[in-house]
């Protein structure tokens, strides 16, 4: 068989496709998860909402640790923790909590920095009228805080969709580990990594101009109502 | 790996390990270096320059920045033997890492040019300087004081991302992390330390470079 | 009795001292205005009474009721007395007026919405925005956003209004139509502390003026003293100054 028809085989066709929706759903499930934890650490952080200091130092030991080691010595550290606590679990639950771990830390900043970005007074004043942390921040400092905070999680989004491609590493189906299967298979190495560099690309370009238009819609859009 | 961690055991390898960090230090710099280079002239490309050449350096730069780069470095060091060009590993991996970054470079150093096109202008007329004398006092002090923390923030990003060249059997910290690994199979602990040889060794390379920021430009950014 | 006594009131941010043995006391219906430079406790000093920060010694007694700062539930009892409006930033920006009128007594206070609604309506007509109910406050001006506050206060119905220089940030033509919606409640018989740098309103509507300087109470006295006649040499120094003008 040509090069090309081993490309075009079905089979073939079938593997990547399945390969691109691993990674796909490795980054959504990573983000969405990561990013639900990096917002409840940053409210542990603001001592408006929790007043307990413990949870601030953890929530910034945290942050500023997992910022700081690149994605594969945290994937290494995550599939051997798990090793170590002897549970059995599968290489993509290794690879998702890897991707939260590591989105977790980004979003505890990038919320921290919204929170931040809402004028004192607005709490202040939600306060002098006894409205209770959680209902000043739903109610008044959240509404005004999305709009600052989604843009750089978009694009943090990509840049954790490209650091998925590091869990092939550790035999995990996605897309990068699909390159290699299809060199083993006889393709060359120049259709299979060009193949895979091109979804790379459709996805984290599609993504981007997502991001992109939905900053613009942000920037438009009237407040609603609380 | 057993039920008991052992730190005992891997202490003995602990130096190995700092030389590694060394060699991380290394290709970050090597990395940096070239890549502040090339966007340099990329963004000037991008911001003064005319005709086709802007296009090819857009595609560059949006190429890069929407693919990984560890798949970059495969396809350096897989798929161009090809087309006749061998690479040792290091040289894909420093080439990888430079053009990586230099894509990133190029649209921060181009944030920091058009920054400063405005304030070329308004300060030539305000201060009736020469066209000279503006670049000197005024615009070369704006574009370092606007690019110093985005640039800072860079190069720890690049040293973090040099733990990529293990892949390629490349000795820097986390490629002998996994060689310690291989001998002593002390895994979880292995790889805990590295961790936290990165953690120290972004907040040394931050310190030192807010410090720089901070006495030398007077820069009172945060590094990241 | 009077509605609000403080006694020896010192506070800190951190380790700076901002307020130091404080006394002062307000009548119900009592207008009192608090002058002096800036960075001299005025702002602080609201703050400690709506709760925003804790003294460090002193006391707070309002309606013969001293006021636990330890205490939640005491911190909740002794805002629903008060109600401040601040110099800038004070409404919620992701909703209209009316809404920002109404939030509080139906979620806080949790009175009947139908009422608050009608009450929000009648405060906002009151200080002149009847046609601006779904304005939100990046449409309205810095004047407009300013009575709306007032409106917005005055629906917690508080026993003392607390203003911090709630004319400071605006442009000069918009000071007026807040000076005038203030003048009104006063007229009305509403016990206010105001906190202002309008030294002609101060004297014109002030029954006590008060200045401070370095977190301490220089000195305290009718507007025709503060102004006039004024005993201490800090104050003198400060009127002279301002009043040049």
């Amino acid at each position: 068989m040509s090069e090309l028809e081993l490309f075009l085989h079905p089979g073939n066709l079938r593997l990547i496709w399945t390969s691109f929706l691993m990674t796909a759903s490795l980054s959504v499930l990573g983000c969405g998860i990561g990013f639900l934890a990096g917002f409840f650490l940053a409210l542990m952080r603001n001592p408006r909402i929790v007043p307990f200091a413990p949870a601030r130092w953890f929530a910034i030991v945290y942050t500023e640790t997992f910022r700081r080691i690149p994605f594969l010595v945290k994937l290494m550290v995550v599939l051997f923790a798990f090793q170590f606590a002897g549970l059995n679990v599968s290489l993509f639950t290794i690879a998702v909590t890897t991707v939260a771990l590591t989105a977790a830390a980004f979003a505890s900043e990038n919320v921290r920095a919204g929170l931040e970005s809402i004028h004192a007074n607005q709490w202040d004043a939600a306060e002098a009228m006894n409205m209770g942390g959680f209902t000043a921040l739903w109610r008044v400092i959240l509404p005004q805080a999305w709009p600052v905070m989604i843009p750089p999680s978009m694009t943090y989004s990509v840049g954790l969709v490209k650091s998925t491609s590091i869990a092939s590493q550790i035999g995990l189906f996605e897309l990068t580990y699909a390159a290699r299967i299809m060199t083993n298979k006889g393709i060359s190495a120049g259709l299979a990594f060009g193949t895979i560099l091109i979804l790379y690309f459709v996805l984290c370009y599609a993504l981007n101009r997502f991001a992109a238009w939905l900053e613009v819609r942000l920037a438009t859009t009237r407040h609603r109502r609380a | 790996m057993g039920y008991t961690l052992q730190y005992g055991q891997v202490a003995p390898y602990l130096g190995y390990l700092a030389e590694g960090a060394m060699l991380s230090f290394g290709l970050a710099a090597i990395g940096f270096l070239c890549g502040w280079l090339i966007g340099l002239i990329c963004a000037a490309i991008s911001e003064y320059g005319r005709g086709p050449i802007r296009w090819v350096v857009r595609a560059y730069v949006v190429f890069f920045l929407n693919t990984p780069i560890l798949v970059q470095i495969f396809f350096l060091y897989f798929a161009l033997p090809d087309f006749g060009i061998l690479l040792t590993s290091f040289q894909a991996v420093t080439i990888g890492l430079s053009l990586n970054a230099g894509a990133y470079l190029t649209e921060i150093q181009r944030a920091g040019f058009r920054s400063v096109r405005r304030e070329e202008r308004e300060a030539a007329i305000t201060l009736g300087f020469t066209r000279l004398q503006a670049i000197r006092y005024v615009i070369v002090p704006h574009i370092i004081k606007v690019l110093y923390p985005p640039l800072s923030n860079q190069y720890i990003l690049v040293t973090m991302t040099t733990s990529i060249a293990a892949i390629f059997g490349i000795e820097e910290l986390t490629g002998r992390a996994y060689n310690i690994n291989a001998i002593t199979f002390r895994s979880l602990e292995i790889f805990s330390i590295t961790a936290l040889y990165y953690v120290a060794l972004t907040f040394f390379a931050s310190t030192i470079l807010y410090g720089i920021g901070r006495y030398l430009f007077r820069i009172k950014a945060k590094v990241f | 009795m009077p509605q609000l006594v403080i006694e020896g009131l010192s506070a800190r941010y951190g380790t700076t001292p901002v307020l130091t043995d404080v006394n002062l006391s307000v009548e119900r219906g009592e207008i009192v205005a608090i002058i002096g430079p800036s960075g001299s406790g005025k702002s602080t000093l609201l703050r400690v009474l709506v709760g925003l920060l804790k003294p460090q010694s002193g006391s707070v007694t309002v309606a013969g009721q001293q006021v636990n700062y330890d205490s939640a539930a005491a911190l909740k009892q002794v805002r629903d007395r008060f109600a401040v409006v601040f110099q800038q930033f004070n409404l919620f920006q992701n909703m209209t007026a009316l809404r920002n009128v109404t939030i509080a007594p139906t979620i806080v206070k949790k009175r009947s919405n139908s009422e608050v609604q009608a009450e929000a309506k009648r405060l906002l007509q009151k200080v002149g925005l009847g046609d601006k109910f779904n304005s939100y406050p990046d449409e309205l001006s810095g004047g407009q956003q300013q009575r709306v506050a007032i409106a917005r206060a005055l629906a917690l119905r508080p026993e003392v209004l607390l203003l911090d220089e709630v004319t400071s940030a605006l442009d000069p033509e918009l000071v007026g139509e807040v000076l005038d919606t203030i003048r009104t409640l006063a007229e009305e018989g509403m016990t206010m502390i105001l906190v202002s740098h309008e030294m002609a309103f101060v004297r014109e509507v002030a029954g006590k003026v008060v200045f401070m300087a370095d977190g301490k109470v220089v000195e305290v006295g009718p507007p025709q003293q503060i102004f006039d006649n004024p005993q201490a040499q800090r104050t003198r120094d400060f009127v002279r100054r301002i009043l040049r003008h």
